[in-house]
């Protein structure tokens, strides 16, 4: 085990790495040109060290951290597929990333260009008519449909309804987004025989509230990794009750050219291109939420669009019914110059061999791991699918939980574990199309050692990881006793 | 080109396991009524080289800053970018990774979100922050948000100094949950605060006051705090220009309870406006309700007790507390806070203060510079940090296509955001433009002028009209 130290504790007075440009204009006395009540009086106390400590510094702090470059990833409804470097080098392009996003338009056309075909690619594979590009996640993108939604009910004298059914197995961001837009939520049951939606539930709770549903929040593939069926009578009894149907794109690397979500029903969806789109999901961000609509909430999208006319391209003026805007400038464009390489790079064929290796992909794990673990649905999975430690927890203590500090040990990461809420022990595994055959069998491996370790020697298991920088951590005096930021004086226990 | 590794000699063998012929068996899930029964309508597959000089053709399509003379700011702003950020930055066991959901493996990303959290604090002088929001706009929101509380009803009161396109997101949101937003006139350049006292009432739940606002103006906060604190509100500062603080006053010196605003420019190249790095940084007594992710230092269970770092206080947030939790917010902007908090390394104590005092010298000098020449005066009096704003002899969207046509990108034209204000124009110069950029704007000015009026002259428009 190993310690760094933090770059504060680093360094000597007066030290510093980045030199600053050349005062090269004649200087006037700061108390000139500033109110002294506005006037900074103490430095901020930034850390100062030399080059060579910061280089060193966040060297071992990268050497500290795991990511898909390191290792296999099989973090369930996270898509951690491999993210190409040709991306990175394109949306690093002095053309790209050096310009400003208020320049004129006739000095943007490339960047404008990019995303105007971007957008309609993204609208194809959803089979939906126009895409706005703004939201910069999967949770914006929620929002942004949701408020969408209102705006056309409200347009439509519809504007009293006020509540939105979600799935019991939907991710969190569903019913946060939901209450954010100012909407109830109503839980939705899942059939215990399909894993899809208890079609029986849907309609009592259509039945009771019906005029007053807004929307459902569906992903399809859902949670579990299982592609509801019924989709287009879902679909049709929703709709019938004058509600709106919300895809969560969250899992749509299991559905390019095979399904679309415009085909199945759905009115809005949203794409998480850090997902689907192979964007690199940084730690926990950037990502870009971009969502597709049908021909009837097009009015409603926020502004601008992009739009190509006889001068070339540029950015629509606002719609009169446009919501407005959900950020400042026109979306994560760096984040879409990757998308768009990585669309271009597979074309229509590619793309549907991603999604079917992928589904490929996990139905091999599914069928070999189903030996030593529970499945929670044992049917076909899509791209993803949920099994569970119940066995181990019952014959031996070992959760789900354990088995993911194990994993660690082995150089692999954790499944998403403890989701969706409904499975107990839970691990949800998705290993994408990205991984060998030879990757999967030596998870298969892992995972089949770790259950016989489970039976033979629970502990060592119970005490994982044993091999990464720091062993497991106390939670429960983190939130006991915060400290989110570092004072002077304070000392890190080696 | 493809990055599916398995051939398909390899399928073939797995689903033959799997007791299967095809790729095609496995869709069986599937129903025949949603199918898509042809090719995607997309553009054939292009291999990596064809690939790189189609996007090369297009990027060389704009006219990128590192060749052209920018004036622009109004949001987002250019700074230099030492050539240790992105070397660090861009390591792959950073880029590649997701939310540190196992701690024990992703030491290295929840430190380095440690460390920006205490120089955001560092920086705006409050006690806490968390660990990123998507942009400065969505920032504000946020920040509201908590000012609201729980149901998020209320009224809010915003300065016109906020940059407009920050209040129109605010309006956005605001339609959709249900709360009012109450705008404050400016003055010279900054909020009234005849207007603003006004405004603010004993319901008023927030007031957002930008500093330097949009105008590049510099508000007297210490004016504004007593105000914006007479009733219940919280005072809430937003900052789209960070190099100010090495020079102004922080938002912890003048009382103010949360700051929001835009860190891309440290150390992220602006990339067209996005992906941006939006923070919030607020006194203690919010710790518990802060949106996003918030890292905390801890140490191991059991023997060694060594220190670590976890993401804490989850129950706040949405995967844990779903329909109640603080904000919907998941994926964020972790690696763009990577950036900002190894370039604030890296320009340490004195760089940042040299930062701010760069961009205020050189501001001046193109102020003095510009406000010298016949036709151009200075719209306001107000003290400014990098940005001000000049009365120009034509309309500013004009006067944008004039500098163009001499290779200049020139400022933003203020009629866009602000009716009535045609000829304005808000010029930025941070330190990266030099004392000889400058010198070229200003030539480009006087010529400009010059021909304008003996256009004018010929045509007979002017003459004597307005002596």
């Amino acid at each position: 085990m190993s310690v760094e130290t933090l770059i504060f504790e680093k360094g000597a007075p007066g030290r510093r790495a980045a030199t600053m440009t050349a005062m090269d204009v004649p200087v006037e006395p700061i108390e000139d040109l500033l109110p002294a009540n506005m006037i900074r009086k103490e430095a901020a106390p930034l850390p100062e060290v030399s080059e060579i400590e910061v280089v060193r510094h966040y060297t071992h702090l990268s050497q500290r951290n795991f990511g898909v470059d390191t290792g296999f990833y099989p973090l369930g409804s996270c898509t951690m597929k491999y993210n190409p470097k040709l991306n990175e080098d394109m949306a690093a392009l002095p053309g790209f990333a050096h310009i400003h996003p208020l320049q004129p338009d006739e000095t943007a056309q490339g960047a404008i260009q990019l995303m105007y075909e971007l957008e309609q690619y993204l609208a194809e594979i959803a089979g939906m008519a126009r895409v706005t590009l703004q939201p910069s996640a999967g949770a914006h993108g929620e929002l942004t449909g949701l408020m969408l939604i209102k705006a056309y009910q409200e347009s439509q004298g519809q504007g009293h309804r006020n509540l939105v059914l979600i799935p019991d197995n939907a991710h969190g961001t569903n019913p946060a987004s939901a209450t954010l837009a100012d909407y109830k939520t109503i839980e939705i049951k899942t059939s215990p025989a399909s894993g899809g939606i208890e079609v029986g539930h849907l309609r009592a709770i259509l039945d009771e509230y019906g005029p007053n549903v807004a929307a459902i929040m569906m992903t399809n593939p859902n949670t579990l990794g299982l592609f509801d069926s019924n989709i287009v009578e879902i679909a049709q009894m929703v709709h019938e009750a004058g509600g709106q149907l919300y895809y969560d794109g969250a899992n749509a690397n299991a559905v390019m050219g095979i399904t679309r979500p415009g085909d199945m029903g759905f009115d809005v969806v949203h794409f998480n291109l850090h997902k689907t789109t192979s964007t690199p999901h940084g730690g926990g961000g950037p990502g870009a939420g971009p969502i597709g609509v049908k021909e009837h909430l097009v009015p409603f999208l926020p502004w601008p669009l992009p739009a190509k006319g006889e001068q070339g391209y540029y950015w629509q003026q606002p719609e009169p019914q446009s919501i407005g805007k959900m950020r400042a400038n026109m979306g994560n464009f760096g984040v879409l110059v990757r998308a768009y390489t990585y669309i271009r790079t597979y074309g229509p064929e590619g793309l549907l061999h991603v999604s079917q290796s992928a589904i490929l992909n996990a139905n091999y794990l599914r069928e070999k791991l189903s030996q030593d673990y529970e499945i929670a649905f044992p049917l076909m999975c899509q791209h993803e699918f949920v099994a569970t430690a119940g066995r181990q927890k019952e014959e031996s203590g070992v959760t789900a939980l354990d088995i993911a500090k194990r994993l660690l040990d082995f150089g692999m990461y954790a499944p998403t574990i403890y989701f969706p809420l409904i499975v107990h022990e839970a691990m949800m595994i998705e290993p994408t199309e990205t991984e060998t055959r030879e990757t999967l069998d030596e998870f298969i491996n892992v995972m089949h050692q770790i259950a016989e370790e489970a039976r033979t020697n629970p502990e060592i298991v119970k005490t994982a990881p044993h091999t990464t920088p720091v062993g497991r951590l106390d939670q429960a005096l983190a939130a006991r006793k915060p400290n989110l930021r570092w004072q002077p004086g304070q000392e890190i226990t080696h | 080109m493809s990055y599916v590794p398995n051939t398909p000699e390899d399928q073939a063998a797995m689903l033959a396991e799997l007791g299967f012929s095809s790729l095609e068996d496995l869709l069986a899930p599937v129903p025949e009524n949603v199918r898509l029964r042809r090719p995607l309508n997309l553009p054939p597959a292009l291999a990596e080289p064809d690939l790189k000089r189609l996007l090369s053709g297009m990027a060389a399509k704009n006219t990128n800053l590192d060749t052209t003379i920018s004036f622009l700011g109004a949001g987002t702003y250019d700074h230099a970018i030492p050539s240790v950020v992105p070397h660090l930055q861009r390591r792959s066991e950073f880029v590649t990774s997701y939310t540190p959901y196992q701690p024990e493996v992703s030491q290295g990303m929840l430190q380095a979100i440690y460390e920006f959290q205490t120089m955001v604090c560092q920086i705006t002088g409050l006690d806490i922050a968390n660990a990123s929001l998507y942009d400065g706009a969505t920032a504000v929101v946020e920040a509201v948000l908590l000012a609201l509380g729980p149901g998020g009803r209320g009224e809010v009161v915003i300065s016109e100094g906020v940059d407009p396109q920050y209040r129109t997101v605010l309006k956005t949101y605001a339609h959709a949950r249900g709360f009012q937003v109450k705008e404050v006139p400016t003055q010279n350049g900054v909020t009234s605060l005849a207007a603003l006292d006004e405004a603010v009432g004993p319901e008023t739940k927030a007031v957002v006051i930008q500093q330097p606002n949009f105008f590049g103006s510099v508000e007297d906060m210490t004016a504004i705090e007593p105000i914006a604190h007479k009733g219940k509100a919280v005072f809430i500062s937003t900052i789209t220009e960070p190099a100010s603080l090495g020079i102004l006053a922080a938002p912890g010196d003048y009382n103010a309870d949360i700051a929001v605003g835009e860190l891309m420019s440290f150390g992220n190249p602006m990339s067209y406006g996005g992906p941006a790095l939006g923070f919030m940084a607020s006194k203690q007594k919010y710790m518990r309700l802060l949106p996003g992710r918030l890292v905390g230092q801890t140490v191991e269970e059991g023997g060694e007790k060594q220190t670590g770092y976890v993401l804490t206080l989850q129950t706040r947030e949405q995967h844990i507390r779903r329909e109640r939790a603080t904000s919907n917010i998941c994926t964020n902007q972790s690696l763009l806070a990577v950036g900002a908090t190894i370039y604030l390394a890296a320009l340490g104590k004195q760089g940042f203060r040299e930062l701010g005092e760069l961009c205020l010298q050189k501001a001046h000098y193109a102020f003095r510079q510009i406000t010298a020449l016949p036709g151009y005066e200075a719209a306001f009096s107000s003290p400014f940090f990098d940005e001000f704003v000049i009365k120009t002899p034509v309309p500013a969207r004009q006067l944008t296509r004039h500098l163009l046509q001499k290779g200049i990108i020139g400022g933003y034209d203020l009629s866009q955001s602000y009716p009535g204000m045609e000829n304005s124009m808000l010029f930025c110069v941070t330190e990266t433009r030099t004392k000889e950029d400058i010198d070229t704007l200003v030539q480009a000015l006087r010529e400009i002028a010059s021909s304008q009026l003996s256009e004018a002259v010929e045509s007979g428009v002017a003459g004597g009209k307005g002596a």
